[in-house]
């Protein structure tokens, strides 16, 4: 099958049945994208498509052949994102192991609601756990990645 | 081998290659610093003695400056990452922006001082290694100045540092510089350190060192291992605890393309695969007859009930002062109590997983574990080997909370048996059912509490009786946490409770009753049961003495309590005593733990019969603050990791099996229940506590004694719920 992984086309073997998350994670070797739960409960497997935000470990490849696939690793390795820029400020991480899905739901979040309340980040962020319990950094660097989201705008 | 077990903090492969080139000439200091302090954990003879200078080290200096710090805690996301260098930087005077962490390979010189081997646990990395990294620093400063004082011929006592540089009137080099000519130089046998009073860093809000690598997707976790030709495994373990494998018949689980090959292992059959989605669907195909033994008649119905039994009459004493029944039968006002926990799943966000190669020389691991010294033991045991011959190479950890510190090293045994029996290296990797049906369980409590009152309101005798599995018997930690048939784990924070010393009549028992179930340290272990139950009959002694719980709180602590310091700190941020929105109430919680003492307030409502903590506020004094970020973020975790065990999550069995299998049953707190979190850190000189466990104790009681002063009804039970 083809795929359209971060604007690069993969050629890909793997069964119908395989869900994203492992063609990524053990066939195209992009490893940012994280196995959590398996059954679409904990968000860490959260990829876009089309811009959209779903949960890769239950959605087979093949289904998403024409379709713009955006992983973790689309945000670049420099931490230059708003998104990754406010989680480094407000000291977010912990184990670190669900964050690539927190940042994937928080990058679809503001690209839909560019300036967030508490309950709307509560609700587009709910379908990801976070073990470590770092959920109230979550909230204030999802206002703090709006806020240079728009200076970023601004400056454009 | 596609990615280096090395410099896991740095995202690119292209640059980490870079400063390894530079690292080649620079300059490595080991030390060991030996400590009186008791070891805790057992080992069969002595240690073996650290070397006095090892390649395997604390502190590396690049000659492009960089200086890497080699944790020998394992980082899990309670920052040990950070504040480990930012100990050893304090010393050494370096630009805090040139340092960056490493993860240390398994050597006796990474032994954790507190324990006598290499493990990450109890809430000690900081404290057990605080002076070891302040020397190591202050060792690495003090060779450098002698290189620079040999260059410039001039005395290393008119050199002074600063931010990466020695300086010497006009004579400045960087440490880059210096570090080939001070590798070449004796350690000193002794140093000075700086005076607390001149800390650049260590007190000083700082930001995390593994940042970027977490939120580029680019930080290795054990997940992440990758090398050509490695197998991914799934296991099919017996459906009930203490099942054996009969038979079985692997002809479909080879059919599936992808599979390679299928084997016993001694945990069940693993299938292994070229990739993980073959390896599932493999192992679902497996034919298997068990011998369920006699697991298939446990019941969470019938083990409560039991429990109940026996609670009936006290067990072993691990506490006694004065003659309690006495006391308790004379009582005008006695209140009685009865609480019970559940078996609690530890469910790290990563899965557990292990990759294994054996190879020539011996074997080679690459995983997230909290116990590398007892994980090099048992992969020698298994595979016939001395313990030097197996290299770990410690990857993050995708959460730890006690499941990655297991004295089997369950996870990691079965992937070197399945290594060995399939001949190739192989990564096994636990889905989440397999994690939520896998045990090692926080182990099941009850509690029966009696209490009599004397006329000043304050308990005049304390009877509790404690019940539920010894997590260390059966272990070779039971040596050491069990004796006289009580394990310290298992009363902690209620036989040692300072309520007792004003009690002329107090005892503290326990029953140990055997289950087929595996138990295992849980956050905050002993205190995880203890917290809850023992601040929870004491606000139920307040209300039946008709007091105020912060009244009372003040009335049963002695004046210099650290809890009852804590407390009021608290009580004076939360605004105790004012008054809260309509349908809200509050209640608190102090307790110690791991060395500190931690108290919390909780701001409750009652939505539709589900209970909401909107606000917590938690005080927390720790000794000396190494890192007032990281305190705030381990008080912030363990208060949302108590929380899902308030409020929701249960392991239960029926008919042998476990209820739950995955986040929908084994319900964890998800954002939208985050309480607004106030952390206050109490300006204390006292010896250092760890952080990682004790904010976890104080927040279900407070939760549930918050509920009481709301709806008057206590609730004695965990996960707390009003139906």
């Amino acid at each position: 099958m083809k795929l359209d992984i971060n604007g690069r086309e993969h050629e890909v073997d793997a069964p119908d049945d395989m869900p994203l998350l492992w063609v990524l994670r053990d066939v195209v070797g992009l490893t940012g994208t994280k196995f959590g739960c398996g059954v679409a409960l904990c968000g860490a497997c959260t990829v876009h498509v089309d811009g959209e935000p779903i949960r890769s470990c239950v959605t087979p490849a093949s289904a998403l052949q024409r379709k713009r696939i955006t992983t973790i690793e689309s945000l670049g390795t420099d931490g230059s994102h708003p998104v990754q820029r406010a989680w480094i400020e407000h000291d977010v991480v912990q184990c670190g192991y669900c964050q690539s899905g927190q940042i994937m739901s928080a990058v679809a979040l503001l690209k839909v609601t560019p300036k967030p309340t508490d309950a709307d980040i509560d609700q587009a962020m709910a379908g990801n756990i976070c073990r470590c319990g770092t959920y109230q950094r979550i909230r204030s660097a999802v206002h703090r990645a709006a806020e240079l989201s728009e200076e970023k705008h601004h400056d454009a | 081998m596609t990615r280096d077990p090395g410099d896991l903090s740095q995202p690119s492969r292209r640059h980490f290659l870079a400063t390894t080139a530079t690292l080649a000439g620079g300059l490595v200091i080991a030390c060991f610093v030996p400590f009186g302090r008791q070891r805790l954990f057992a080992q069969e003879g002595a240690p073996p003695a650290p070397p006095a200078m090892d390649p395997n080290a604390f502190v590396r200096i690049g000659n492009d400056n960089t200086i890497t710090i080699l944790i020998k805690h394992s980082e899990m996301g309670q920052g040990v990452g950070t504040s480990l260098p930012m100990v050893v930087a304090e010393e050494l005077d370096c630009d805090w922006s040139k340092v960056r962490m490493e993860n240390a390979p398994n050597a006796q010189v990474y032994a954790n001082n507190a324990f006598g081997i290499q493990g990450t646990g109890g809430s000690t990395s900081t404290l057990e290694s605080f002076d070891q990294m302040r020397q190591a620093g202050a060792m690495a400063r003090a060779m450098l100045v002698d290189a620079a004082a040999q260059r410039w011929k001039v005395a290393a006592g008119d050199c002074r540092t600063e931010d990466g540089f020695v300086i010497c009137g006009a004579h400045k080099a960087s440490y880059g510089e210096l570090a080939d000519a001070a590798s070449k130089l004796k350690p000193p046998a002794k140093v000075t350190l700086k005076d607390p009073k001149n800390w650049k860093l260590i007190g000083k809000p700082t930001r995390r060192i593994d940042s970027l690598a977490k939120v580029t997707g680019t930080a290795g976790f054990g997940m992440d291992v990758q090398h050509p030709g490695l197998l991914t495994g799934v296991i099919a373990r017996a459906p009930v605890f203490g099942g054996k494998v009969k038979s079985f018949n692997a002809t479909k689980a080879r059919a599936v393309p992808g599979v390679v090959d299928v084997v016993q292992v001694p945990s069940g059959i693993a299938v292994l695969a070229r990739h993980f989605w073959a390896a599932r669907k493999g192992r679902d195909a497996l034919e298997i007859e068990w011998d369920l033994g006699a697991g298939t008649s446990l019941s969470t119905v019938a083990m409560r009930a039991d429990y109940r039994e026996r609670a009936k009459a006290p067990g072993a004493v691990a506490k006694q002062a004065g003659d309690v029944d006495a006391v308790l039968k004379a009582a005008d006002k006695r209140v009685d109590a009865e609480y019970e926990l559940p078996f609690l799943a530890h469910a790290p966000m990563e899965p557990l997983n292990c990759t294994a190669e054996v190879n020539k020389d011996g074997c080679e691991i690459w995983t997230g574990t909290q116990f590398q010294g007892v994980d090099q033991g048992v992969v020698a045991q298994i595979l016939g080997i001395k313990p030097e011959q197996v290299k770990i190479n410690t990857q993050f950890l995708g959460g730890g909370f006690g499941r990655r510190a297991n004295p089997h090293s369950d996870f990691i045994a079965e992937a070197v048996h399945a290594a060995k029996a399939a001949n190739k290296p192989v990564k096994i990797v636990w889905t989440r059912e397999d994690d939520i049906h896998g045990g090692y369980y926080r182990p099941m409590w009850l509690s029966r509490f009696s209490a009599a009152l004397g006329a000043d309101g304050k308990p005049s005798a304390w009877s509790h009786t404690i019940v539920g599995q010894s997590i260390s018997a059966g272990t070779p930690f039971a040596a050491f946490s069990v004796k006289d048939g009580i394990d310290s784990a298992s009363v902690e924070g209620a036989a040692d409770s300072p309520y007792l010393a004003a009690i002329p009549a107090h005892r503290v028992d326990l029953h140990t009753p055997e289950t087929p179930i595996p138990t295992l340290w849980w956050r905050s272990v002993g205190h995880s049961h203890t917290g809850f139950v023992m601040e929870s009959f004491v606000d139920e002694l307040a209300h039946a003495a008709k007091t105020d719980p912060l009244a009372y709180h003040r009335k049963l602590l002695p004046a210099d309590s650290r809890n009852l310091r804590a407390l009021e700190l608290a009580a004076k941020e939360f605004g105790w005593g004012k008054p809260l929105p309509k349908g809200h109430a509050a209640g608190l919680a102090a307790h110690a733990s791991f060395g500190s003492h931690v108290a919390q307030i909780a701001e409750v409502s009652v939505e539709n019969g589900k209970i909401r903590v909107h606000r917590v506020v938690c005080a927390i004094d720790c000794g000396p603050v190494v890192n007032p970020l990281t305190i705030e973020a381990q008080m912030q975790s363990a208060i949302a990791f108590g929380l899902s065990a308030a409020l929701h999550s249960e392991i239960t069995f029926k008919d042998g099996k476990v209820e739950q299998s995955n986040f929908n049953d084994y319900v964890v707190l998800r954002i939208d229940e985050m309480p607004k979190v106030e952390v206050h850190i109490v300006n204390s000189t006292e010896k250092m506590g760890g952080v990682g466990e004790p904010g976890l104790p104080p927040i279900a009681p407070a939760v549930a004694n918050a509920v009481f002063a709301l709806t008057g009804k206590r609730l004695r039970k965990l996960p707390l719920t009003l139906a």
